[in-house]
C-alpha cells in the first residue's frame, strides 16, 4: 500500500437514499393488466435509506447495526452493487467482495471442486486465480478427503466451512459481510474471528452488518447505527451499542408497562419506573461495572404513614437476582398525604452480568409488608451491556492472581 | 494486497454488463459449462439423452410425414433436411424456453452478488449452443450415410449458426426480462414455440409451400429461422434446393428477416438493460 493514497477512504457513501415501491397488489399477469388497463396499481413508498453518509478508512472494521428493517442490509446491498441507490453516490477503493450469504451459487449436485470455482468466480476472481487458490481453499476448510463428494452429501457444517474458506481466500480489499458469521459452532466462530482480525491486520477493510453488539464491541473500530433508514448514531462501538440497546428496549418497556400485572389495594399507584446510567441520564442499557440507579415514581391515592417501598430484579432465566426494600435498609419513609408523589431511587454498582433483566416494584402499608398497595411485576426491563462473559448471575468486582509457590515453601505452610 | 494502490471508483449498482467484458464472458461461460455438466453428468447416459430427444422427434416426424403422408417424397435427402431442421429448431426452442425463467430461477445469485445480469440469459444460450454443436455431428453422420458430398459451401455453416445463436440469444434476453414482470410469458411462449415450428419450413420443403401460394412462402421466409434453415439446407445438404434469397424472392427481400432478427435482438438487449438495475428488487 502506498502512503500517498493512504488517506483515501476505502468506502465513501455520500447522501445515499433508496426508496422501494411496494405495490398494494402485485400485478403479475397480462390478464390482470388487460382486465384493468387503467387501474393505477397503487404502491407504498418505503424509504429504506434516507440521506445516509459514511466514510470508512482503509484497514478499518466498521460495524453497521440496527433493528430489523432499519435499512442496514439495504445499505450493504447498495454498497455491493445489488441495488441501485435512488440518490447519492457510493465510491469504493480496491476490489470489493460481498458476503451477503455464504456459498452464493453453490449447487448441491456438483462436487466441491466445481462449487469452489463457481463461488470464487462469482465473488470476483478470474478462473485462473480461482484454480490457483483451489488447494488453499480446500486446505483451509480441512476438507481434503471429501473433495470428490457432491455438495449435497456434505453436512451443513462442512458446507459452511467450504463457503467460508472461499471467502477467506477471495482476497478482496473491501469485504461486505452480512450476519453470515452467526452460523457454525464455537470453534468455527473462533476461526472466523481470527480470520477477520487477520484480514484487518493485512490492511483490508471490513464492513460488518450485525445484531450482535458484543461482536461490534469486540471487533469493530467504529460503528454506525441505523434506525428507519437514517443514521442515528456513529462513532465508538460502545457508544453505538449502548444507543442500540436504548432504541431496542425503550419500545419494549412501553409495551411492558401497559401489560404488566398489577396487584394491591390501590392505596398507591406506581406510575413510572426508569433506569439511569452513571451520568444520570435515562437509559435502558446499563454498562457492566459502572454505577447506575433504578427509579420508581409512586403516586399516593390515600394518605400513608411509613409506607414500604421495594424493588427486585429477575434475569432471563427467571432467577431472582437482587431484591431490596426500605425495611431491610432500616429506612424511614415518612408520611404522605393523598395525591403526593414519591420517587424511590436505588443506586448500585452494576455488578450484573450482561443480559436482560426485568424489574418488579411494589409499595406496601407499614408493617410486615404483606398488605400491598400496588405491585407491578416485570414493570420495566433493562439490558446490561458488556464484554466480560459469565454464566453466573453477578460479576463481583474482583482481582485474580496466580502465584507460584516454591515446593519448599508449600511444605513450610503445611508444617507450620 | 493484490493491486498496489487502486483508484476509487463509483459503484453505480447492477446493470446488464457491469464489471467489464472479461468478467462478463468468464461468468457466462462458467454458468453455461456448469449447467452443461449438471445436465450430462447427472444421469447414467448423460449426453445420449440430450441427443435422443431431437432424434426421437425426428424419427416420429419422419415416419409420419415421409412414410404416411409422403410429403418429402420429391425432396432429395429429405431425412437429413428434416433432421437438420429439427435440431436447429430444437436449439432455438431450448435456448429461449430455458431462458424465460432463467433470471427468476437464479434469484439467489441476483439478490446476493454483483455481476453483469446479462450473463444469465447468455449462459443459457451458450449451453444450448454446446448442445447444438454436438448434435450437428449427428447431422453430418446422417448426411454422410445419405451420400451428401462435402462442398466448399459447408464453410457457410459456422456463420449461419452464429447468426442463429444471435437470434436465439436476443429472443432469450427479451423473454427473460419480460418474465420478471409478467409471469404468463412462459405459457404464451410455449404455444408460440409450437406454432412457430409449423410455420418454419422444417417438416415441408419451402418449394412445396411456394407451389400452393407464393405469398405464403414469402411470409414464412420472413422468419429469420426459416431463412437460416433454408440457407443451411442449400449450403450443406442439397445444392439443388433454393437458397434463402431465392425462396423469399430476391436478395433484397432478405432484408426483412434480417430486420426481424436485428429488431428482436435490439429490443431484447434494450429491455434487458433497462430492467437490469431493478431486477433484484422486482423478484
Amino acid at each position: 500500500m502506498s502512503s500517498a493514497r493512504a488517506d483515501t477512504p476505502a468506502v465513501s457513501v455520500r447522501a445515499v437514499s433508496k426508496v422501494f415501491r411496494l405495490p398494494h397488489e402485485q400485478v403479475h399477469t397480462l390478464k390482470e393488466r388487460a382486465l384493468h388497463p387503467f387501474r393505477r396499481s397503487g404502491h407504498d413508498r418505503l424509504e429504506a435509506l434516507h440521506d445516509v453518509s459514511l466514510e470508512v478508512a482503509r484497514g478499518e472494521i466498521f460495524g453497521i447495526v440496527g433493528r430489523n428493517g432499519s435499512g442496514k442490509s439495504t445499505l450493504l446491498k447498495c454498497l455491493a452493487g445489488i441495488y441501485r441507490p435512488d440518490a447519492g453516490e457510493i465510491w469504493l477503493t480496491g476490489r470489493m467482495a460481498p458476503f451477503i450469504e455464504l456459498g452464493v451459487g453453490f449447487n448441491p449436485e456438483l462436487a466441491a471442486r466445481d462449487n469452489v470455482l463457481l463461488n470464487a468466480i462469482m465473488l470476483g476472481l478470474t478462473p485462473g486465480q480461482a484454480r490457483a487458490r483451489y488447494d488453499d481453499i480446500i486446505a483451509f476448510a480441512e476438507l481434503e478427503p471429501f473433495v470428490d463428494l457432491k455438495l449435497k452429501n456434505y453436512s451443513s457444517g462442512m458446507q459452511v466451512r467450504l463457503a467460508f474458506a472461499v471467502m477467506a481466500q477471495v482476497d478482496a480489499d473491501v469485504l461486505l459481510i452480512d450476519e453470515v458469521l452467526a452460523v457454525g459452532d464455537a470453534a468455527f466462530q473462533q476461526k472466523c474471528h481470527e480470520v477477520l482480525t487477520g484480514m484487518r491486520d493485512e490492511g483490508r477493510t471490513i464492513l460488518l452488518v450485525t445484531h450482535d453488539m458484543s461482536a461490534v464491541e469486540r471487533f469493530c473500530d467504529r460503528a454506525l447505527l441505523l434506525d428507519r433508514g437514517q443514521v442515528v448514531e456513529r462513532g465508538e462501538p460502545s457508544v453505538v451499542a449502548r444507543r442500540y440497546h436504548d432504541i431496542n428496549f425503550n419500545t419494549a418497556v412501553a409495551v411492558a408497562q401497559d401489560e404488566s400485572p398489577r396487584t394491591g389495594d390501590g392505596a398507591a399507584r406506581i406510575v413510572e419506573a426508569w433506569f439511569e446510567d452513571d451520568r444520570g441520564e435515562r437509559s435502558n442499557a446499563l454498562a457492566q461495572g459502572v454505577p447506575c440507579s433504578i427509579h420508581v415514581l409512586v403516586e399516593m391515592a390515600q394518605a400513608a404513614d411509613e409506607p414500604i417501598f421495594g424493588v427486585s430484579l429477575i434475569d432471563e432465566q427467571q432467577r431472582l437476582v437482587f431484591a431490596t426494600t426500605t425495611v431491610w435498609n432500616h429506612l424511614r419513609t415518612g408520611s404522605f398525604a393523598a395525591g403526593e408523589l414519591a420517587e424511590a431511587s436505588i443506586r448500585f454498582d452494576n455488578v450484573l452480568t450482561p443480559g436482560r433483566y426485568s424489574m418488579t416494584a411494589f409499595v406496601a402499608h407499614a408493617g410486615r409488608g404483606d398488605r400491598v398497595m400496588d405491585l407491578r411485576e416485570g414493570f420495566a426491563t433493562f439490558m446490561v451491556t458488556g464484554t466480560r462473559p459469565s454464566v453466573a448471575v453477578v460479576d463481583l468486582p474482583h482481582d485474580f492472581a496466580i502465584t507460584r509457590i516454591a515446593p519448599g515453601a508449600a511444605w513450610e505452610v503445611h508444617a507450620g | 494486497m493484490s493491486a498496489g494502490s487502486p483508484l476509487p471508483y463509483r459503484m453505480t449498482g447492477p446493470s446488464a454488463f457491469a464489471g467489464g467484458w472479461r468478467r462478463f464472458l468468464h461468468l457466462s461461460t462458467l454458468l453455461a459449462v456448469t449447467e452443461f455438466k449438471l445436465r450430462f453428468f447427472g444421469s447414467a447416459l448423460g449426453y445420449v439423452w440430450s441427443l435422443m430427444r431431437p432424434l426421437l422427434l425426428f424419427g416420429v416426424l419422419y415416419l409420419v410425414f415421409s412414410e404416411v403422408l409422403a410429403i418429402g417424397a420429391d425432396t432429395p435427402y429429405y431425412a437429413v433436411v428434416l433432421l437438420m431442421g429439427v435440431i436447429v429448431y430444437e436449439y432455438f426452442g431450448e435456448a429461449t424456453g430455458a431462458a424465460v425463467t432463467s433470471v427468476v430461477d437464479r434469484e439467489n445469485l441476483v439478490r446476493k452478488v454483483h455481476f453483469p445480469r446479462m450473463a444469465i440469459p447468455l449462459s443459457v444460450s451458450l449451453t444450448a449452443c454446446l448442445n447444438l454443436v454436438l448434435n450437428f455431428v449427428v447431422v453430418f453422420f446422417f448426411a454422410a450415410i445419405s451420400g451428401v458430398e462435402p462442398r466448399w459451401t459447408w464453410l457457410e455453416l459456422p456463420l449461419l449458426l452464429v447468426v442463429a445463436a444471435l437470434f436465439a440469444t436476443g429472443t432469450a434476453t427479451l423473454l427473460a426480462a419480460l418474465y420478471v414482470r409478467f409471469r404468463d410469458v412462459k405459457p404464451i411462449w410455449e404455444i408460440v414455440l409450437r406454432a412457430l415450428f409449423y410455420a418454419t419450413p422444417v417438416l415441408y420443403p419451402i418449394e412445396q409451400l411456394a407451389e400452393k401460394s407464393e405469398t405464403l412462402a414469402r411470409v414464412a421466409m420472413c422468419n429469420p429461422l426459416a431463412a437460416l434453415i433454408q440457407q443451411i439446407r442449400h449450403a450443406v445438404i442439397d445444392p439443388s434446393a433454393p437458397t434463402a434469397a431465392e425462396a423469399i424472392g430476391g436478395v433484397a427481400w432478405l432484408a426483412v428477416p434480417a430486420a426481424v432478427l436485428v429488431g428482436t435482438c435490439s429490443l431484447g438487449f434494450w429491455v434487458f438493460s433497462r430492467m437490469a438495475p431493478r431486477i433484484a428488487e422486482e423478484l
